[in-house]
């Protein structure tokens, strides 16, 4: 503007300090377990020396103090994850910056960035969790930092004022928000690489199994995939959710084999056996493998399938993915070449005696494959394994300590000891891990599948039908086929928390959760490119593109904005009648240089205009004591009309 | 240049944003079609950021950070809008400005009529170039406010037109609007500092000065007025009646304080314009000060002798209005 004098910078206020404090809190607290410890530690101890500072009056830190601490705090995150650069260092900084910003902020302008900061906090925090609980987390740090924000412009507002208005001004800023959500046109990110750390929280399933992982896997509560049915779902025992298979064992640890990838599944289902159509929302993991009821009848959409019937997307599992698929219980045949044969029959030197020298003497017994079988599942029951979520360490043959020694163990126990015995006895045999049955909600008909339900079993290789699964934990426990986890681990075990039982009055209440984590999955978070197509085709947009979208969200926007605009203009009060026929006439004498002037009264007004117009004297006077009569005394209809008509008819 | 060009493209904006040629009849009602919105430094530094949280919610496909995104966009919006009706409705009205010395500064008094049941929060008033004042205006009821504005020279000073502004409620969006109602001020000449006393017998030609100071020959009592100078309290019907007693203070017909004229002829012939109104002004004050009855000849002017409030401040006017 020009020619403005230049407003002086006031200092923040104690109230307004306060506020931006609380914002800096906000935004802070909620991603504690996401920065490391030590950061953790070094910003809530700035945010308390500031609210020293401001508690005691006291002057903030020199800039040099503040350099030192902004050089130690970046050294500190360059340590942490070598760069500066990627995701999770690029948080830490904001967080480094938030702390700082707090400890500088003399000005109303650096309560501006403090704000701006705060909302970035909260973008970041979605970065690690898109859960309902904490967007509804996330809403109250939007809720304090929007009124420190409006705090910035009125110092004096009274905090219950402040958050009242930032909390109406939120909600009146839902409609656009909706709007916008759901017809910004969307894109599939990324739009560039992204650092190399930015999946590194998903959990699940690893490309190898090593005694433990899985039964480290069970304690988390954290859904793997949700599963939904079209039409009655099969058997829980039917329940198997193929993944990543191991045939390669090294040491202790089962490796995937040979990942090349090719469009046809290696067998063929059998026509004649049940099959369940099914839709499957798969959780990021950031790995490439899809999870499939065995045995699907064809791959996803641009997914590929290993030599070991193992489905692969092609990239790595980033975003909520949904795919449709039809499985069938059965597989009519599987052929396998001979190198995945020889790979199924490897062992590594030197490990597990016993194991192969009972595999060896079942081959030198028995000539059938089938029958050394039957041993191997008879004497694996024999054996009265133990299963449980608690299994002794066990060093180095470990195949040897579970069977012999200790005969406790949990899933990946039993399945690697049993494939190690069947090739020892010379059968094919290899190791699957995945997914064992699942919950289902019955509020919305969908099956949850946790990593608490994490498997492990094993397929031996029979020249007459090919691939054949073998539970060897199914043998020794089958409650954990049947029922669940709880039901099969013994009394005492420490369970996941929802796999515990006496949560029975919580049921109802746990699966209505499920289900509307289920919907916010669907429609909040997994609302994508495809999503948003399907959505407003069936809103009635034929082939939505992103001008159609631009315009329909432009034209609604502005619908919205003039509702709002009307909504306040009708409530401004309108003009009384009398006042506006006074107005008019005045209006009209304005180019005569007789307008009516602020200070004067009915009474001297007509005086001077009884002077200028001699003539109309009478006239002059029977307006003004009708107005005056009107304004002051009682509104009469008729003389109101009265009035009107007469300085419509009044011409100079 | 480009600041000249700038400042004349402001200046026929406001020409357009005023439509009628100033001054506009009171009261002056910001209607709608008044008022002008737009963002903040503040609120392009809040857009530009929401814009760099968009990229970053698209290139890591957050959901939630595209919901985070439309929600401040939507709250960017919303603070438009009540910023808009901050303003829209209020009427503005004048008062009488009292006048004030050259060099000094004017308070026009403005009032401002809120019609509404919300309060208007924080409005910041100006004139072009002067100090801003901040102020509510409560639900059906009225604020007045006082402009502050240089007065550099005597004579008639017109109120520019006046900036109505408001960022209340997030400071992103700034809606203002321009009012020009009539209104001026009377600017008093800047008396003078030091100068040669009052010249007592100017207005008489070959007179004597008497001896005293013109409080010989008392005239009776009259009502006080806190003009008067404390010498003249009649302390003895004080002393009378008792202190509740209306004050009294003595009249006198002294010839002397007739004979006090202060005359623009008889001021040094080589004194410019100015400083003889400077002169005059300061003479004007020191009498009333003083208490005593004068009169003021200015070329084709001339009033009687008198004192009190009224009679300095027509002398001072006449002074003040002088060859304009």
């Amino acid at each position: 503007m020009a020619a403005k004098s230049p407003k002086p910078v006031l200092p923040l206020t104690p109230a307004q300090t306060w506020w931006l404090l609380a914002t800096g809190m906000a935004a802070f607290l909620p991603l504690t377990l996401q920065v490391p410890a030590w950061l953790s530690a070094v910003a809530g101890a700035a945010f308390l020396w500031r609210a020293a500072l401001a508690w005691f009056h006291q002057p903030l830190p020199t800039r040099w103090v503040l350099s030192l601490i902004a050089l130690a705090g970046a050294a500190g995150v360059f340590l942490q994850y070598r760069t500066l650069f990627g995701q999770q260092a690029g948080v830490a900084l904001l967080v480094i910056f938030m702390a700082l910003k707090q400890l500088e902020a003399r000005a109303p302008r650096d309560g501006l960035a403090i704000v701006l900061l705060a909302y970035f906090l909260t973008l970041t925090r979605f970065l690690e969790d898109q859960s309902i609980q904490t967007a509804a987390t996330m809403l109250g740090t939007l809720v304090i930092a929007t009124a420190a924000l409006a705090s910035l412009s009125d110092p004096l507002g009274k905090p219950r004022e402040l958050l009242r208005l930032s909390g109406l001004m939120l909600v009146q800023a839902l409609p656009f928000m909706l709007i916008l959500f759901v017809l910004f046109p969307r894109v599939s990110g990324p739009l560039w690489g992204l650092p190399a750390d930015a999946y590194s929280s998903l959990t699940g399933l690893s490309d190898d199994m090593s005694p433990g992982a899985i039964s480290h896997l069970v304690q988390s509560d954290a859904i793997a995939f949700r599963a939904k049915f079209d039409g009655p779902p099969p058997p829980r025992h039917e329940l198997y959710w193929r993944g990543p298979v191991l045939p390669h064992l090294d040491g202790r640890t089962w490796r995937p084999g040979n990942r090349a990838a090719a469009k046809d599944l290696p067998y063929r289902h059998s026509a004649d056996s049940p099959s369940y159509a099914y839709t499957v929302t798969l959780e990021p993991h950031n790995k490439a493998w899809l999870f499939a009821l065995e045995f699907a009848d064809a791959l996803p959409p641009d997914a590929t399938v290993t030599a070991d019937a193992q489905m692969l997307a092609k990239k790595p599992v980033r975003e909520r993915i949904r795919y449709s698929l039809r499985s069938h219980t059965a597989v009519a045949h599987s052929p396998a070449s001979t190198a995945t044969l020889a790979e199924a029959l490897q062992l590594p030197a030197g490990l597990n005696p016993r194991t192969l020298a009972l595999g060896a003497q079942w081959r030198s017994e028995e000539p059938d494959a089938l029958r050394r079988l039957d041993r191997a599942v008879a004497f694996m029951r024999d054996q009265r394994l133990l299963y449980t979520l608690r299994p002794p360490l066990m060093s180095q043959h470990v195949a040897d300590e579970f069977l012999f020694d200790y005969q406790r163990g949990f899933c990946e126990h039993f399945s690697a000891a049993f494939v190690v015995l069947m090739r020892s006895a010379g059968v094919p045999a290899r190791v699957v891990t995945g997914y064992q049955g699942g919950e289902r909600n019955p509020v919305d008909d969908t099956w949850v599948i946790r990593q608490s339900d994490a498997h492990a079993w094993a397929e031996v290789w029979l020249a007459e039908r090919g691939w054949v699964r073998i539970d060897p934990t199914a043998a020794s426990a089958p409650a954990r086929i049947e029922q669940d986890l709880a039901s099969a681990v013994p009394a005492g075990d420490p369970l996941p928390f929802l796999a515990g039982p006496g949560f029975d009055f919580l049921r109802e209440l746990r699966y209505r959760w499920w289900a509307a984590n289920n919907t916010w999955n669907q429609w909040i978070l997994g609302y994508n490119p495809q999503r948003q197509q399907d959505l407003l085709a069936r809103l009635g947009m034929d082939s939505p593109d992103w001008r159609k979208m631009t315009a329909a969200l432009a034209v609604l926007c502005g619908a919205v904005l003039l509702v709002l605009i009307g909504a306040m203009l009708w409530s401004l009060p309108r003009r009384d009648p009398v006042e506006r026929q006074w107005a008019r006439l005045s209006r009209r004498l304005t180019r005569r240089g007789l307008a009516r002037q602020g200070w004067e009264g009915p009474q001297d007004y007509g005086r001077r205009l009884a002077v200028a117009f001699p003539a109309k004297t009478e006239e002059i006077s029977r307006i003004v004591s009708l107005y005056a009569g009107l304004r002051y005394g009682t509104l009469s209809p008729e003389l109101l009309t009265e009035l009107r008509r007469r300085v419509a008819a009044f011409k100079p | 240049m480009l600041k000249a060009f700038r400042s004349t493209l402001h200046e026929r904006f406001i020409a357009w944003a005023l439509r009628s040629k100033p001054p506009e009849p009171v009261p002056v009602v910001l209607s709608q079609r008044r008022i002008y919105v737009l963002p903040t430094r503040a609120g392009l530094l809040y857009a530009l950021s929401l814009l760099v949280m968009l990229i970053g919610a698209i290139n890591y496909n957050l959901s939630l950070g595209y919901a985070l995104v439309f929600l401040l966009a939507g709250l960017g919006i919303t603070a438009i809008l009540h910023a808009f009706r901050n303003l829209a409705g209020l009427s503005l009205t004048v008062g009488a400005a009292t006048p004030v010395f050259a060099g000094g500064t004017v308070r026009f008094p403005l009032a401002l009529r809120n019609p509404d049941v919300r309060t208007r929060r924080l409005l910041r008033l100006s004139l072009p170039g002067q100090p801003e004042v901040t102020v509510d205006v409560p639900p059906d009821d009225s604020a007045s406010v006082h402009l502050p504005h240089d007065a550099p020279r005597r004579g008639w000073l017109a109120m520019p037109r006046a900036t109505l502004e408001t960022v209340w409620p997030l400071g992103l969006v700034r809606a203002w609007s321009y009012a020009a109602p009539e209104l001026t001020c009377l600017v008093y000449p800047k008396p003078a500092g030091a100068v040669p006393p009052a010249p007592t017998f100017s207005g008489i030609e070959g007179g004597t000065p008497p001896a005293d100071s013109g409080d010989e020959d008392f005239a009776g009592l009259r009502r006080h007025q806190p003009s008067d100078p404390l010498h003249h309290v009649a302390w003895k019907s004080v002393a009378r009646y008792g202190a509740e007693a209306p004050l009294q203070t003595k009249q006198f017909a002294g010839s002397a304080a007739q004979a006090l004229w202060f005359d623009w002829d008889a001021l040094p012939a080589g004194m410019d314009v100015e400083s003889r109104l400077s002169v005059l002004a300061r003479w004007v004050l020191d009498a009333e000060a003083a208490g005593l009855a004068w009169g003021l000849r200015l070329p084709g002017v001339e009033l009687a002798q008198s004192h009190g409030p009224d009679h300095t401040h027509a002398c001072l006017k006449a002074l003040a209005l002088y060859g304009g």
